[in-house]
């Protein structure tokens, strides 16, 4: 059910992990419904993204979106990564199955709630960004 | 894929080749329709009672007290909503269970939206239901008690003796869905009151497309397929002749092989439960410890989701299934899981390894250093894993 891509990424994973003491960090989702983003940026004075790692607790997609999404914004600037949208993730994966669409949110919100949190420690304003929502609401994605 | 261990059995099952040879003639030579008068033809309503005969004699019936059907999904809807037109008039409460599979569980949804009223018992936290809280579920105007032998997906086998009993007492209709238990542990209708008994063909080395219902002597329940006066005017349709035969083989080894199917089965499952909980932490049992089939293992794993387990298992050759809601496409993890008091978020980590005679000890010590690592894989990326460990570690500096 899953493209070549998606088994790629699930397979081997790129930037899991941690940052110590990152600039900024984001977690989205919830365990009551099976699927938990934590992304990890690490940018530099410039609002260059030099490094960024994301730990998942999902199926098959919500960890090759989480992949996905890390390759995509790495090295880029706040003001792009913002841009980076849940389709763009998608389709960088070759799709994703009907159902699976909300793993792809996931991945775009946990990008935009680690910006949040890089541009609130450093009172910066990032035009376009928004505070995340509690994560409370992520089960409704899944009904869609 | 250079190894593949299947452990997927309560899904389905290989067809055994001595089913398979059995069948082949008719589909090729012996083609005839059994409801012909022809010589050709009768042979066949010949093999068609004979594997009457057998299926019947598994569970202790008589053969005038077995129908084939398409499966045991088909025999569910057909007990159910036949024994509710039948009896409609004498009362519309049907009592079954928060556990029972869909074809059970969504049929009784079905005749809630059409005036019935049904009952659904909860169990414990091993998949029992209690037959004191059946007793008092009991209405005037109950008409069927429906609960499954065994449960397909945690492997818990029910106190079913004991509720015919009751049913029997009460004078209510009592049906069980055996498709996991049919073939694979003793079963006899009479010594346990069994008037409807749902199994299916694929589960137990048979072909698929082909199930059957047992309905005691005496128990009138409205027709479910209108059409042909086939199994005596009760399912109508030309009988799935190859099915049949095929279904009557599998049986009749099923039968045979039974006792030392159990012995070789269970001692399989309890080496791969004891290696299991022994070699991976946080993980736990689901269904009962020894009420259980013989082939069923099932697991929890804390901070990690099914899907991505099974995917995982599949790249180490095992087929293995999953109760997590990824898999299932819904919102929801398994029903069983939460009937049996699991929180979501460990529901969704579930595992289940059905395996079967010909698998080995090397198997399951396989399956056990395979289900170790992917879970190890999978917590070293998790987030909740994180966060536990992290807590760990604050408690433990805190001592």
């Amino acid at each position: 059910m899953y493209s070549e891509k998606v088994m790629e990424h699930f397979s081997h994973p790129r930037n899991v992990g941690e940052i110590e003491n990152p600039s900024g960090v984001g977690t989205v989702g919830n365990a009551k419904c099976g699927d938990i983003m934590r992304i990890y940026l690490d940018i530099d004075e410039n609002q260059i993204i030099r490094d960024v790692k994301f730990k998942t607790f999902g199926c098959g997609a919500a960890i090759a979106t989480s992949s996905m999404a890390t390759e995509l914004v790495k090295g880029k600037s706040v003001n792009e990564a913002l841009k980076i949208t849940n389709k763009a993730v998608m389709e960088a994966l070759d799709g994703l199955p009907e159902v699976k669409v909300h793993c792809s949110l996931l991945a775009e919100e946990a990008i935009q709630a680690a910006l949040w949190d890089y541009a609130q420690k450093n009172g910066i304003k990032i035009e376009g960004l928004q505070q995340p929502e509690s994560d409370e609401h992520k089960c409704d994605i899944k009904k869609d | 894929m250079d190894k593949m261990i299947y452990l997927d059995n309560a899904a389905t099952t290989a067809t055994r080749p001595e089913v398979v040879s059995a069948m082949l003639p008719y589909f090729t030579e012996r083609f005839g329709n059994p409801s012909s008068l022809y010589r050709f033809a009768t042979e066949n309503k010949k093999a068609v009672e004979a594997a009457r005969e057998t299926v019947a004699k598994a569970i202790g019936a008589n053969a005038s007290e077995v129908y084939f059907t398409a499966g045991g999904t088909e025999s569910d809807n057909w007990a159910i909503k036949g024994t509710a037109q039948a009896l409609k008039d004498k009362g519309r409460h049907i009592i079954t269970t928060k556990i029972e599979h869909h074809a059970v569980l969504h049929t009784c949804e079905y005749l809630q939206k059409n005036g019935f009223e049904v009952t659904y018992l909860g169990v414990d936290e091993f998949g029992m239901i209690s037959l004191e809280e059946l007793k008092s579920a009991i209405r005037p105007d109950t008409i069927l008690i429906s609960v499954m032998f065994a449960n397909n997906e945690i492997g818990t086998i029910e106190p079913v003796a004991g509720i015919g009993a009751i049913a029997k007492e009460k004078g209510i209709l009592f049906h069980t869905d055996a498709v996991q238990a049919f073939g694979q542990v003793p079963i006899n209708v009479d010594a346990m009151h069994i008037d409807m008994l749902s199994a299916s063909g694929h589960k137990l080395n048979g072909p698929k497309g082909i199930g059957m219902l047992y309905i005691r002597k005496g128990v009138r329940i409205a027709p479910f397929i209108h059409g042909g006066a086939q199994e005596r005017k009760k399912r109508a349709g030309t009988e799935n002749v190859p099915g049949i035969v095929g279904l009557g083989k599998a049986v009749e080894i099923a039968l045979e092989t039974m006792d030392e199917r159990i012995r070789k089965e269970t001692a399989l499952r309890d080496h791969l439960i004891e290696k299991v909980l022994a070699e991976v932490p946080y993980s736990r049992l689901n269904g009962h410890r020894e009420k259980r089939l013989p082939g069923n293992t099932h697991f929890c794993f804390r901070f990690v989701e099914g899907e991505s387990l099974l995917l995982f298992m599949d790249s180490k050759g095992i087929c293995a299934s999953s109760g997590s809601a990824c898999t299932s496409g819904s919102l929801d993890p398994s029903h069983v899981l939460l009937a049996i008091g699991l929180p979501h978020e460990i529901a969704h980590g579930s595992l289940r390894l059905t395996l079967n005679e010909t698998n080995t000890t090397e198997d399951m010590d396989y399956t056990a250093a395979s289900v170790r690592e992917v879970v190890e894989r999978l917590r070293s990326m998790s987030p909740l894993y994180e966060d536990f460990m992290k807590g760990e570690d604050a408690c433990t500096a805190k001592k």
